[in-house]
């Protein structure tokens, strides 16, 4: 149990600079989603974390010890990997006991630990059997008891979802937090999964182009999302942009699409005329009177809910997500896009602008 | 029931007999082509061991009259035995070395060299995958290249050098120079590639090293390989000619694959065809154990290892 401290961290790849200096601060215990699209440099700073990779500069404190410069198996930690890299040849003991028998544990106590991680992780029974006798599912309890026995500082993971088939994935994801709120460890957990972020994660840190684009609880990033990026990564069906520019006074914007959005929160600062964009999430848009027409283009229907993709005056493509059957819906769809559920973002830079 | 648009399948049930019986016809004169086909093929590689081993069990004037017997003799066991332990008779010009000492020589030469090429390459092709450091790949390249330079083409530097460390006439100046091998090595190596890099960064967090990681992650999984090639490997130092001849003069350090060419004489006196053959079989033995034996382990390895 510990905390983790990444300090300005930065890395290239030759002329390629992957992380633009990344600033983290994890309390004990807490547990940290690292979320981004492929290429984002969110497993570079997990392996750096690791020490798996070196920083090309800052430092990474575990504990408030300074470990930039230590070997993995010197760090205290443990990983689990999306492939799990279970040693094929060893069997489900062998693989939990080896890092301890490295450590020169002694054989009653890697025993004492081993059980009690299988009993923890209900792999009891598959003690004597070899990897490939495994499914993944229990594989991918297997990889994590392996991180349980070293009882690390912290926990890392690498995407360790990602190779299961959907449902499974549902049950591990909760598992994993399960363990891991019950053993109190900190835990930095990375995924291209969205939902799999927001369900896990204490706080998240939204990875973009090697920076940090926002480090916040799920539920912060979801309702005040720092940029366009954030807001368009986060939630599903992405959030809806819509170009605007902001009325004298910043009190209201005007649509490209011709109607006008007061701001009920406050005014923002700007000059009149400043380009905005402004984002609606789709299932806060509402049927009715008296807002724009969406000319539908196609209908998902979910069960209870349907997904309504469709163009609105001006072109601008809006998805709607409305909780009504699909068979009622066809040609053109009377919306109304309420005000207080609007986000306002600078029409340049897609940061977020909130009330002065 | 609708009716097919095959033309065959046409014409109601006892059509389908018909086209059953065709069936059996047909598998039956797949069948017996096959037998034949393999019998042909199996005759033509059997019949010279046949030969020999029939020629092992006559006495020598038979053989040396002409005759090719296609039935046993009545010497087999006496042939066998005087094959083992005196290797014939000797004559003016020659001296005769008993087979069990040519078999230890070969054995003992061909377990050195396969075992020493194996060892070599495994480390080697270790360093070149798992480590960076400067010259890795001239390194790499430098062993690639000798793959051109086959032991007949170096033969007479590598005499030379042999000479001049006095390793004459001795098991370190026969194996050694066969032992540097860019074969294995580059096999290993493409193997090792195969190995994911989770499992060499999962040791490092273990807190594994180099050797650690070598001895209980990478030995294990390439056992399979380690096995199919010594089976190769065993054969290939076995049936090495060339070198032995060379650098071996004397005859108590004889390979059995040298040793029978110079059982058969220059006409100073008859060749005993029958200890030349029965050494022969001899020799064809220990491969063949290898083979047996090893098939069992890799094929074993090969339905239960995964990487």
């Amino acid at each position: 149990m510990a905390t983790l401290t990444l300090n300005s961290v930065k890395k290239q790849f030759g002329a390629t600079q992957v992380l633009h200096g990344i600033d983290l601060e994890v309390a004990d215990g807490e547990m940290i989603v690292v979320v981004g699209a492929s290429g984002c440099g969110k497993s570079t700073l997990l392996r750096i974390v690791a020490g798996l990779e070196t920083a090309s500069s800052g430092e990474v404190r575990i504990d408030g010890r300074d470990v930039t410069a230590l070997e993995p198996a010197d760090r205290d930690i443990a990983m689990v990997f999306q492939n799990y890299a279970l040693y094929p040849h060893m069997s489900v003991f062998e693989n939990m006991a080896y890092g301890l028998k490295i450590r020169g544990m002694s054989t009653a106590e890697i025993k004492r630990r081993v059980d009690e991680a299988a009993q923890m992780l209900e792999i009891g029974a598959l003690l004597d059997r070899k990897p490939r006798q495994l499914s993944g599912g229990q594989r991918q309890r297997v990889a994590m008891g392996r991180a349980v026995v070293r009882e690390p500082k912290l926990f890392l993971f690498d995407e360790p979802l990602s190779n299961l088939d959907a449902k499974l994935r549902v049950q591990m994801r909760a598992e994993i937090r399960r363990l891991q709120k019950r053993l109190g460890v900190t835990s930095l957990f990375v995924t291209h999964d969205q939902v799999e972020a927001m369900t896990l994660g204490d706080r998240l840190v939204v990875m973009h182009q090697g920076r940090a684009a926002q480090v916040a609880s799920p539920m912060e990033v979801w309702g005040r999302p720092a940029d366009t990026y954030v807001a368009s990564f986060i939630g599903s069906p992405a959030m809806n942009f819509l170009a605007a520019t902001l009325e004298p006074g910043g009190g209201a914007a005007a649509l490209k699409a011709g109607l006008t959005i007061g701001f009920p929160d406050g005014p923002r600062a700007g000059q009149a005329g400043q380009p905005l964009t402004l984002g609606i999430r789709p299932e806060h848009i509402q049927l009715g009177q008296g807002g724009l027409d969406l000319a539908v283009d196609l209908v998902e229907p979910l069960g209870s809910e349907t997904v309504i993709h469709g163009t609105i005056r001006g072109g601008e493509v809006l998805t709607a997500r409305l909780p009504i059957p699909a068979s009622d819906i066809g040609g053109v769809l009377p919306i109304i896009l309420p005000w207080e559920a609007f986000h306002v973002f600078d029409g340049a830079s897609g940061r977020r602008i909130d009330p002065a | 029931m609708t009716p097919s648009l095959n033309p065959l399948l046409q014409g109601g049930e006892g059509n389908e007999d018909r086209l059953a019986r065709a069936t059996l016809r047909r598998n039956a004169r797949n069948r017996w082509i096959a037998y034949v086909t393999l019998t042909l093929g199996v005759l033509i590689f059997a019949f010279p061991i046949w030969l020999t081993l029939v020629g092992s069990t006559h006495d020598a004037s038979t053989i040396g009259r002409g005759d090719v017997p296609l039935w046993f003799g009545p010497l087999g066991i006496s042939n066998y035995v005087s094959a083992w332990m005196t290797g014939g008779e000797a004559t003016r010009t020659t001296r005769s070395v008993p087979a069990w000492v040519m078999l230890w020589n070969s054995l003992n030469m061909a377990v050195l060299i396969a075992v020493g090429k194996i060892a070599i390459s495994l480390l080697s092709a270790y360093a070149v995958v798992f480590f960076s450091f400067p010259g890795r790949m001239i390194a790499f390249w430098l062993i690639f290249i000798t793959l051109m330079l086959p032991v007949e083409v170096r033969i007479i530097p590598t005499f030379e050098v042999m000479v001049n460390l006095g390793l004459i006439n001795t098991m370190t100046g026969l194996v050694v120079p066969l032992i540097a091998s860019a074969t294995a090595t580059l096999l290993f190596r493409q193997f090792f590639l195969t190995i994911p890099d989770e499992y060499v960064e999962a040791a490092k967090i273990d807190g594994a090293g180099p050797l650690r990681f070598f001895k209980d992650v990478v030995l294990p999984l390439s056992v399979t390989n380690i096995a199919a090639l010594f089976v190769i490997l065993f054969i290939y130092g076995w049936n090495q000619y060339l070198w032995p001849l060379l650098i071996v003069s004397d005859r108590d350090l004889e390979t059995v694959v040298v040793g029978m060419t110079k059982m058969i004489g220059n006409g100073d006196a008859q060749n005993e065809w029958n200890i030349i053959m029965a050494t022969a079989v001899l020799a064809m033995l220990p491969p063949v154990a290898v083979v047996v034996f090893m098939q069992r382990w890799f094929v074993k390895g090969l339905t239960e290892t995964e990487k």
